[in-house]
């Protein structure tokens, strides 16, 4: 394999095509709308969880923003959703059935109950009314927070899309990171460093988790991994994880006492948690229009197929 | 939730039909298309279809250019220049003169000083047995018929645009001034009154037969040894095969090339097939990020 970065000494796979006319369909979900949607369902969902933290540990203004972020951004998330729709007003027929081969379904049915839960327990929590309840609620967004956070790798993933596809096993990782930093960062932005204590934390381990699955993919997945590397969505994604990295190890070094460079940091995390989402998804769509891609890929496998029955 | 992949003799019955109709489907014969596109203006007519531009693409004949929502059959057309003819007559309608050169038969065209080869071929939906546009369908808009095809419902799409990028031969499309997903139909509405899907009907030269799949498979594998015989070994069937990665297609073919210079994929899977180990690492990454959060709590109290 070629280290990243440097070009490739080996010649481009030669294959035959109809015209270079690329062979799946280039995915019609909508720019900014999609890439929109998977980081505010990876901040909602992580902040959440991170809400259930402050309120257990008696840190009422991280509370208050995490509880805001995460009913926030599932009410933008859904907008988003429902206006990528061809037939916006048949949103409701996503409810029609529960299909555990749809992701899309699977996280309508996430992403419902989610918004209502973490809507109720930011009411509540601002209002002052049904304390108990609220909490309650807050509670069961908390436990839908990472599942809403992490199907959307499977979103991708379960399509002919070959740089999303063969990504699968990471993409669920990358979202989970890149959404426990986005959230983390939005604390720090909004709450004073003494309470915001596990904001960082969670800044810190979702930055490395999502470093590391990029990493692990990038190294994995060979030729269909190229349009993470290059062109724009290889320029977002490589900006995305050095942001990641810089406001990790400010929030490290001096998130606990500065209070402005805690608020930079923040907001350099949720920028990034925002590449990292145009990133993949641009280099999904990339990956559809080439056909290389596709056929290279499926060639090799034939190939292998073959080599595996002769040599039996 | 039916089978996701792996061969599958009875796909209508796994949709859960009891008593059922035998699958039915197509078998495209390219070695004896002429490329008159007869199957293109039926399919268009029949099912209303609208316009969906007029290109020159300077892709040979082909200004239809791929399927997609408003077309829904496609005939590809691929000129190779070679150096030898083929003298094989494939067994198509002779378009020469009574007496005229039999070499002149076939795909094969004198031009010039070169011999132009023609591929032609129809392209059309599979209906894939494992069907990845019908597995990810959010709202069970796409579903299985009682003749084992794969049919849109259009009074319930939302136009979420899931199965786009799901079908491994970028098939369905969404209609752009319409928001929802079209796709070849097989005809159901002809289908339910006994008659065949309007492009096989309106094929001259029985390039596009439809009928009963068994049925199609034998008469697909009788055709292919007859070439064989005769000496025409690039000839090689498509989708035939029910252990392949979609289950084998409803709609299948007899090649004269590799699939991707008709533009289609060489070997493709259903999505679904790893549907286990996608759920499996998102359940693992959700516990990792709910890992995450009660390592934030245990922390330091400030
Ligand atoms: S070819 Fe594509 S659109 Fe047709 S049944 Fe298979 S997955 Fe669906």
């Amino acid at each position: 394999m070629t280290p990243r970065g440097e070009t490739s000494m080996v010649p481009p796979p030669e294959f035959e095509s109809y015209y270079g006319r690329q062979i799946i369909k280039t995915p019609t979900w909508k720019t900014p709308d999609v890439p929109l949607y998977l980081f505010l369902g990876g901040m909602g969902g992580a902040s959440a969880v991170l809400a259930e933290v402050a309120a257990s540990s008696g840190r009422p203004d991280l509370e208050r923003v995490a509880r805001v972020t995460a009913a926030g951004s599932a009410a933008l998330g859904t907008v988003a959703l429902v206006h990528d729709l061809g037939r916006p007003e048949r949103f409701l027929n996503m409810l029609r059935v529960l299909k555990p081969t749809s992701p899309l379904s699977v996280g309508s049915f996430i992403l419902a109950p989610f918004a209502s839960l973490s809507g109720a327990a930011a009411a509540s929590f601002l209002t002052g009314r049904l304390p108990r309840l609220g909490r309650l609620a807050g509670v069961g967004a908390a436990a839908l927070g990472p599942p809403l956070a992490t199907y959307t790798g499977a979103l991708l993933a379960n399509t002919a899309v070959p740089a999303w596809h063969e990504a699968h096993r990471e993409l669920p990782f990358i979202f989970a990171g890149s959404g426990a930093a986005a959230a983390g960062g939005m604390a720090m932005v909004f709450s004073p460093c003494a309470q915001a204590g596990p904001a960082r934390r969670m800044v810190l381990m979702g930055a490395a988790m999502e470093i590391v699955g990029a990493e692990r993919l990038l190294d994995r997945i060979g030729l269909v991994g190229e349009p993470y590397r290059t062109g724009r969505p290889g320029r977002l994604m490589s900006v995305s994880r050095s942001l990641t990295a810089v406001a990790a190890g400010a929030t490290l070094v001096l998130g606990r006492r500065s209070r402005a460079v805690s608020a930079l940091a923040g907001a350099a995390c949720v920028g990034a948690s925002v590449l990292t989402r145009f990133g993949i998804f641009e280099a999904g769509l990339a990956s559809a229009r080439d056909p290389k891609y596709t056929v290279v890929p499926q060639k090799e496998r034939i190939a292998a197929r073959e080599r595996a029955a002769v040599g039996r | 939730m039916g089978r996701l992949s792996g061969r599958l003799d009875d796909v209508t019955a796994d949709a859960g039909y009891e008593d059922h109709p035998p699958r039915v489907g197509f078998f495209t014969d390219t070695s004896v298309c002429i490329g008159c596109k007869a199957c293109e203006v039926a399919c268009k007519t029949w099912n209303s279809v609208p316009d969906d531009g007029y290109l020159l693409t300077g892709m040979s004949y082909d200004n239809t250019q791929a399927l997609g929502a408003s077309t829904w059959r496609h005939v590809a057309f691929v000129e190779k220049s070679s150096e030898v003819s083929l003298p094989v007559d494939l067994g198509m309608p002779s378009m020469s003169l009574p007496g005229a050169d039999p070499s002149a038969a076939g795909q094969a065209t004198e031009s010039g000083d070169g011999v132009v080869t023609w591929l032609m071929s129809s392209d059309v939906c599979k209906h894939c047995t494992h069907a990845a546009c019908l597995d990810v369908c959010p709202t069970g808009s796409l579903f299985r018929t009682e003749f084992g095809t794969v049919v849109v419902q259009p009074d319930i799409c939302n136009g979420c645009g899931y199965c786009v990028p799901a079908c491994p031969y970028g098939v369905i499309d969404l209609r752009e001034d319409d928001g929802r997903a079209f796709k070849c139909t097989l005809c159901y509405d002809r289908l339910k009154e006994g008659q065949q899907p309007a492009c096989a009907q309106a094929c001259p030269t029985e390039s596009i037969q439809f009928g009963e799949l068994d049925e199609l498979r034998e008469r697909a594998d009788a055709r292919l040894a007859e070439l064989h015989e005769k000496g025409v070994d690039v000839a090689r069937l498509y989708g035939r095969d029910p252990e392949d990665g979609v289950g084998g297609g409803g709609a299948f073919f007899l090649l004269l090339d590799e699939p991707e210079v008709y533009g289609l994929p060489p070997d493709p899977v259903v999505t679904t097939r790893d549907l286990g180990s996608i759920w499996k690492h998102v359940a693992m990454a959700a516990a990792a990020l709910t890992g995450v959060g009660v390592a934030a709590a245990v922390g330091r109290r400030r």
